[in-house]
């Protein structure tokens, strides 16, 4: 099957019963798939008018209980800005899927791009932490959505799969495993007594127990700054209080939620450090350079935004150089540079978008860090 | 009152006045009394409506955890912020998707959609024709003062044409909608207007809307005393009351087409529309147990040999 078909499958196998969602390509196939196959397991679909209603309705439904996605490509992940600002501030578990495509504006919308990642973390408006995680084949689109859902139910926020058109469309075998093998995390609920009970008070992992609608504990939920209670504040200590629990939460709980894989990185001089379809180019550039008898490897990032900042610096003091091969004129190669501190010679592999990176580009980059001819990045800043 | 108030008499006991005796509120229950006093001003409509509100679900005999309201921004959308029941303060003009989702996650509870005019026929606008066309089943109430009273009094989609707003400081040059005709055309099953004099009608009106299956819809034109009556020297919250009860005249069942609001003449209010039509998820489970035959025949097919012998 395909990626988005790939990712349907994940989200019902995570327990998702309500998806809500405006066709975009390349999206189009996820919610295809997700109209055919909810009403068969008792869930809802709904095609709403807009993004900016699929956004609100899916956290509605979070808020009735249910586990919620939507998914889309970038005007429409613009879109639904305003209400994942929501989902952050009242907390509310959810899963958002965005295949990214080529931009700004319509842009090629049938075509690929790594360009929305640090729309991921900063694009709705005000200070919070986001958590994104980057898929690099079908199988991932099915394996990390379940996991988007994990971690949307354990830290009660919308979680963002940062897919791209290329993994979306591609066709690959997926195995999905027996309910049974597949882990399931469902959102913490409150005990007690109901009266006792205040919706944004965290546990000692920094997590507040969620009580839904209609289960007696009478919640008030509101975009506003908001105490424990859920009710408005307007004040800079309740400020500081909501900003502390909604940052800390993923920030103290970075070393559970990152992960990445490593390939052949035990000896390597030059790491190529890459996410969702560019690992794919990145890997076979390492192999032909391992070929060619230079020591490179490559560091696959899964998680995207909390970004594995310990495992960075760490891999900046070991390596001679690290690349970042991204379908964009560099976004996630700022937060490489800022983790390697200098301490290691960062070097970009843009691409404007429309198709993937070929793997003789970075291997190229490779190949000159590996000469000890990478001076930094601005060296590398030419387009494709 | 409230507890805030009955814990705090304030200034007035201590100047040696008689001790002020707190009365409980009949619908103490229903309100998140350790958040009032309320943010609306004196003379303002809205607690008129809110008081409406905390009526009809008393009265409506449906159990408490089974209820619950979303508001979007806005004077009214602080509603859901006084209602001690499942409340929803969510973002401008989407409070209706946000409803949707939560209706359709957890069919068995009313939801009451509680906003202003602005943020339900401007910002929100589109998503209020796609519900009324769904027939999601949702209570919609839209308290219309006839401008945006938050921030201070701007024009609005409900401005009357050639009254003064602080963005249209010379008279408004846009008309505004008719929130009621539009309603009926988008396919909303229920359709009512009174002002916020008509207390006992807008509380009635709301407990035939949350028995109502589908779409319903009731708008409420309410004073706005601290911005469009001062604004366009309509006078204080009395000569608004005045107003609005000398211009209303009820028609029930009209045309909503024709149920004008002319400040000059009449404020038609009333009980417009009240039809039957398949919800959103009447429709859905039907077209899903697939016992039509494809478009546009549409007709029952005839039961399956196989299901007739389990049958």
């Amino acid at each position: 099957m395909n990626g988005d078909e790939a990712c349907c499958e994940g989200a019902l196998a995570a327990g998702c019963r309500f998806f809500a969602a405006y066709p975009i390509t390349p999206a189009t196939e996820v919610a295809e798939r997700m109209s055919d196959r909810l009403p068969e397991v008792g869930g809802v679909f709904i095609q709403m008018e807009d993004e900016l209603a699929s956004m609100a309705a899916i956290l509605g439904a979070s808020w009735g209980g249910m586990k919620a996605m939507t998914s889309t490509s970038g005007p429409g992940f613009s879109l639904m800005m305003e209400n994942i600002g929501l989902g952050l501030c009242t907390e509310t578990p959810c899963v958002v899927c965005n295949v990214q495509r080529a931009g700004p504006s319509t842009g090629l919308p049938t075509l690929v791009a790594q360009a929305d990642m640090m729309q991921a973390r900063w694009g709705s408006h005000g200070h919070s932490e986001i958590i994104a995680i980057s898929p690099s084949s079908p199988q991932e689109m099915f394996d990390f959505t379940v996991w988007a859902f994990n971690l949307s139910e354990q830290y009660r926020l919308p979680v963002i799969i940062l897919a791209d058109e290329v993994v979306g469309h591609m066709t690959e075998r997926v195995v999905i495993p027996r309910p049974d093998e597949i882990q399931v995390i469902d959102r913490k609920r409150p005990a007690g007594p109901k009266e006792k009970y205040l919706p944004y008070r965290p546990d000692p992992d920094g997590v507040a127990p969620m009580a839904c609608a209609g289960e007696g504990y009478r919640v008030h939920i509101s975009g506003l700054t908001h105490d424990q209670r859920g009710y408005p504040v307007m004040d800079e200590i309740a400020q500081a209080e909501m900003m502390d629990r909604i940052v800390q939460k993923v920030r103290k709980n970075v070393d559970r939620i990152v992960r990445y894989d490593s390939f052949l990185m035990d000896d390597a001089d030059v790491a190529v450090v890459a996410y969702g379809i560019s690992v794919r180019s990145a890997k076979r550039a390492v192999a032909e350079a391992r070929e060619r008898g230079i020591k490179a490897g490559l560091v696959k990032l899964n998680t995207i935004w909390p970004f594995p900042e310990e495992m960075i610096r760490d891999l900046a003091g070991r390596v001679q150089a690290m690349i970042m091969p991204e379908i964009n004129y560099g976004q996630m190669v700022l937060e490489l540079e800022r983790c390697a501190g200098g301490r290691c010679a960062v070097q970009l592999v843009p691409h404007a978008g429309g198709a993937v990176i070929r793997p003789e580009r970075i291997l190229a980059a490779i190949d000159e860090a590996a000469r000890g001819a990478a001076t930094g990045r601005s060296g590398a800043r030419e387009t494709a | 009152m409230t507890a805030e108030r009955r814990k705090a008499p304030g200034k007035a006991a201590g100047k040696g006045s008689a001790r002020k005796v707190s009365v409980p509120h009949p619908h103490d229950a229903l309100l998140r009394t350790d958040r009032i006093p309320h943010i609306w001003c004196a003379g303002c409509g809205i607690g008129t409506v809110f008081g409406c509100v905390l009526s009809a679900i008393s009265k409506s005999g449906l159990p408490l955890d089974d209820i619950a309201m979303v508001s979007g921004i806005g004077c009214t959308g602080r509603m859901a912020g006084y209602l001690n029941l499942d409340s929803f303060h969510t973002t401008h003009g989407r409070a209706i998707p946000f409803a949707t989702g939560l209706k359709l996650a957890r069919p068995q509870t009313s939801v009451i959609v509680a906003s202003g005019d602005g943020d339900l026929f401007a910002i929100g606008g589109n998503h209020f024709i796609h519900a009324a066309r769904r027939n999601m089943d949702l209570t919609v109430l839209c308290v219309n003062n006839f401008n945006y009273g938050m921030t201070g009094g701007q024009v609005a989609p409900s401005t009357p044409f050639g009254a003064k707003t602080t963005t249209t400081s010379i008279g408004n040059y846009e008309d505004p909608f008719n929130f009621c005709s539009l309603a009926a055309d988008c396919g909303a099953v229920y359709v009512a207007r009174w002002t916020s004099l008509h207390v006992r009608w807008i509380t009635e009106s709301l407990n035939e809307a949350m028995q109502k299956k589908g779409f319903s819809f009731i708008e409420i034109l309410a004073p706005c005393v601290t911005n469009f009556g001062k604004r366009n020297r309509i006078g204080d919250a009395v000569d608004l009351a005045k107003f609005f009860h000398q211009r209303s005249v009820i028609r029930n069942n009209i045309d909503p087409k024709e149920a004008v609001l002319d400040f000059n003449q009449q404020l038609v209010v009333g009980k417009f529309v009240d039809i039957e039509r398949p919800t959103f998820l009447d429709n859905y489970e039907l077209i899903h147990r697939r016992e039509l035959e494809a478009w546009p025949g549409l007709e029952t097919k005839e039961p399956s040999p196989q299901r007739q012998a389990q049958g």
